[in-house]
């Protein structure tokens, strides 16, 4: 059991990948909901709560295919925009929340974590072998 | 919640503890842990019904695009999982249906909530 993943999506990775394609799912869904209902009630928040799902589409991609590289930047981007968005975002503006308010609040606090949780991992795993 | 969110939620949690035993004990999934999954989808695909015969009706002030897309993702959850398990036969593998079978009773609660601001 203690063997070296070859892959991103191997191991650990394995409920990595599942966990951001879950968060995939739920931001997605979730934007989508608000941009189709009511658009013009935050528009601005409701673009940054899609931008949030695009964001887990990419990073849960990247993880299953072993795209290190583009799963480091688009984690990166990933933990940059729970901070930003958790700092500016206000607790009671619930029809205005994405994921990423209130550092993820909404959530379990699980949308700050994860980020940290994939470096972690992406650091863990080092660069891909050239050998396979 | 409702009666059948309650028991799915029940069955989860057992499922939640089974599965726990195994990844500690290093044991792959068996059949009987597999029928449980499906008894728990079987479950999630009624609450479906209900849910939607529900919205159909005087549902108030749902917000009924969140509430039928919290019921769909609810039936997706445990196949997806299934399917992404069962490519890697390891505890990790089983640990991907451990956090599928723990988001469960989060999607009930929701739908609770989403329900009660009728």
């Amino acid at each position: 059991m203690s063997r070296r993943s070859a892959s991103t999506r191997t191991g650990f990775g394995r409920i990595l990948v599942f966990v951001y394609g879950v968060f995939a799912l739920a931001a997605t869904a979730r934007a989508l909901v608000q941009l189709a209902t009511q658009a013009s009630t935050a528009p601005v928040a409701y673009a940054l709560s899609l931008f949030s799902g695009l964001v887990y589409i990419v990073a849960t991609w990247a993880l299953a295919t072993d795209r290190r590289r583009v799963a480091l930047v688009t984690i990166c981007v990933e933990l940059t925009g729970v901070l930003v968005i958790g700092t500016l975002s206000h607790p009671d503006d619930i029809d205005k929340a994405s994921v990423w308010s209130d550092y993820g609040n909404g959530y379990g606090f699980v949308p700050l974590v994860l980020p940290f949780l994939g470096l972690w991992w992406l650091w863990r795993i080092g660069r891909p072998n050239s050998d396979g | 919640m409702t009666v059948l969110q309650i028991v799915l939620a029940a069955i989860s949690a057992v499922i939640a503890l089974w599965l726990v035993v195994l990844i500690v004990r290093d044991l792959e999934p068996n059949d009987y842990l597999y029928a449980a999954l499906g008894l728990l989808e079987v479950g999630m695909i009624a609450l479906l019904v209900v849910g939607l015969v529900q919205v159909a009706g005087d549902h108030g002030d749902v917000n009924v695009a969140a509430y039928v897309g919290y019921l769909v993702g609810s039936v997706v959850l445990l196949p997806v999982a299934f399917l992404w398990s069962i490519g890697e036969r390891t505890r990790a593998g089983t640990g991907v249906l451990l956090v599928a079978v723990l988001v469960v009773p989060v999607l009930f609660l929701r739908l609770h909530q989403l329900w009660a601001a009728r």
